[in-house]
């Protein structure tokens, strides 16, 4: 288990991890006041409007990343391509994001991250996917949602899904835990440690079509620790205006009246697409 | 009455300590909250999201005025000790990752002066660089000074809460 790892994920909590692609937009996140920022080449919309196979930044774009804020940096590697990790891990990063985003390297098998001294995030869109990738060594979970569509159904699908998981697990008897565990393919151990704290045993961020304040305080008031916004902070009319206003939807998550008032003049939105016209759902890669 | 500052970070964990103690405590996250407050908690989390709201909501001020009543308790761990030393709070001076990035992160055991052993985790931890006159230096790690008070005011680099070790809350809140 990655101990600092998955300590290092606690202290996210009630943050926002904002996605950048230039050193400059880092610096307007953390001055926003986003608590770490995810560094990509491109921002899923992109990747999805672009097409082709999306693979890990480019290091020089990460190292400039890493030199221009002093808030934790993340990156994302493609599923199942630990070489990728690896060198990310060589940069120093603070956090690997194995991601369903890129196009997956591994039609087998995640990246081994016990193996790994850098911490990693994975999606997940039940229990059963988010367990599997704890005992793969992942020290945070976040939802898949829906990346890069702007639209927040597929998360709550995924939040909802893995809290009804874990409510159920109150109910079984030893003989369907240790069928459950089979099914999910995690140590029974595993298992009985979730429903002993009614949550999973590391961090759970939500993401994935993120675009509102009200969509950042909605996932929390679903019991999510955090939020990651991809696209839809650069893609917004006014990015500084509504990064601000999403770090404070988090912060004053249960609070309607503020929410009101954050919520007013931030301009356009991104762009948003119904999850029915979409090619490719990226949610279902890596299961 | 004790209050966590409840901006971003590690809140909920110092809340399980003080609830494994037995004492009262409420979330701050803005004026409204600090009623009756004896003593203020800043937790882990990232210094410059902290910093940044503590001031736009007054949390600042409202935190300087209270150093003036000498009974008022300050808890600044990690991300907190930062805040502390940034607002005068703590005399002290406070490199910030000074330990490295995640990949220099580690848990230790620290010595505290009369309180015996404490676990803590060390997360991008600030350093202590720097001991002004009035304040005591109550842990060290590696010669380094991690454990700091001076009046009513405590601050440690690492993080108690994260290894479930009361030692210091007890200490801190229970007289």
């Amino acid at each position: 288990m990655n101990t600092t790892g998955r300590s290092l994920a606690q202290m996210l909590k009630g943050g926002v991890i904002m996605d950048v692609t230039t050193a400059e937009q880092a610096k307007i996140a953390e001055a926003a006041g986003a608590c770490s920022v995810m560094a990509l080449e491109r921002v899923p919309s992109d990747i999805r409007r672009d097409g082709g196979v999306a693979r890990m930044s480019d290091p020089l774009m990460i190292l400039e990343i890493l030199a221009a804020v002093t808030i934790p940096v993340m990156a994302k590697v493609r599923i199942g391509h630990f070489v990728e990790a690896q060198i990310l891990e060589a940069l120093e990063i603070d956090f690997i994001d194995e991601s369903e985003v890129l196009t997956p390297a591994d039609p087998f098998k995640h990246v081994e991250k016990t193996g790994f001294k850098a911490p990693f995030v994975c999606g997940a869109r039940d229990l059963g996917e988010a367990l599997r990738r704890i005992h793969e060594g992942a020290s945070m979970i976040r939802t898949k949602g829906e990346a890069g569509t702007g639209n927040i159904v597929e998360a709550v699908r995924h939040v909802k899904t893995m809290n009804e998981g874990i409510l159920a697990l109150k109910d079984l008897n030893k003989e369907e835990m240790e069928f459950l565990a089979q099914e999910y393919r995690v140590p029974v151990e595993l298992l009985e440690e979730t429903r002993r704290l009614g949550r999973l045993p590391v961090v759970n961020f939500a993401a994935g079509g993120i675009a509102t304040p009200a969509d950042a305080a909605l996932c929390m008031q679903l019991g999510c620790d955090g939020v990651f916004v991809g696209s839809g902070i650069f893609k917004s009319s006014d990015p500084a205006k509504m990064a601000h206003a999403i770090v404070q939807a988090v912060i004053h998550f249960k609070d309607p009246l503020k929410l009101a008032e954050l919520s007013a003049g931030l301009g356009d939105a991104m762009a948003g697409l119904e999850i029915g016209t979409l090619g490719t759902r990226m949610q279902e890669r890596g299961l | 009455m004790i209050g966590i500052l409840a901006i971003q970070g590690g809140y909920a964990e110092h809340e399980a300590v003080l609830a494994g103690l037995g004492l009262p405590f409420k979330e701050v996250r803005s004026l409204a909250d600090t009623e009756g407050l004896t003593g203020l908690i800043i937790p882990g989390g990232e210094s410059t999201v902290m910093d940044q709201f503590m001031q736009k909501y007054e949390l600042k001020e409202w935190l300087l005025e209270r150093a003036h009543d000498s009974s008022f308790v300050m808890f600044g761990t990690c991300a907190g000790l930062i805040l502390l030393a940034r607002y005068g709070l703590l005399d002290v001076e406070v490199e910030r990752n000074a330990y490295g990035r995640q990949l220099d992160s580690f848990v230790a055991e620290v010595e505290v002066q009369g309180l015996g052993k404490v676990r803590g985790h060390f997360i991008r931890a600030p350093k202590i660089v720097r001991v002004g006159q009035g304040v005591e230096v109550l842990g060290e790690h590696q010669g380094v000074p991690v454990v700091v008070k001076q009046g009513a005011v405590w601050g440690i680099s690492f993080h108690p809460e994260l290894a479930s070790d009361s030692t210091l809350h007890a200490a801190i809140f229970s007289c």
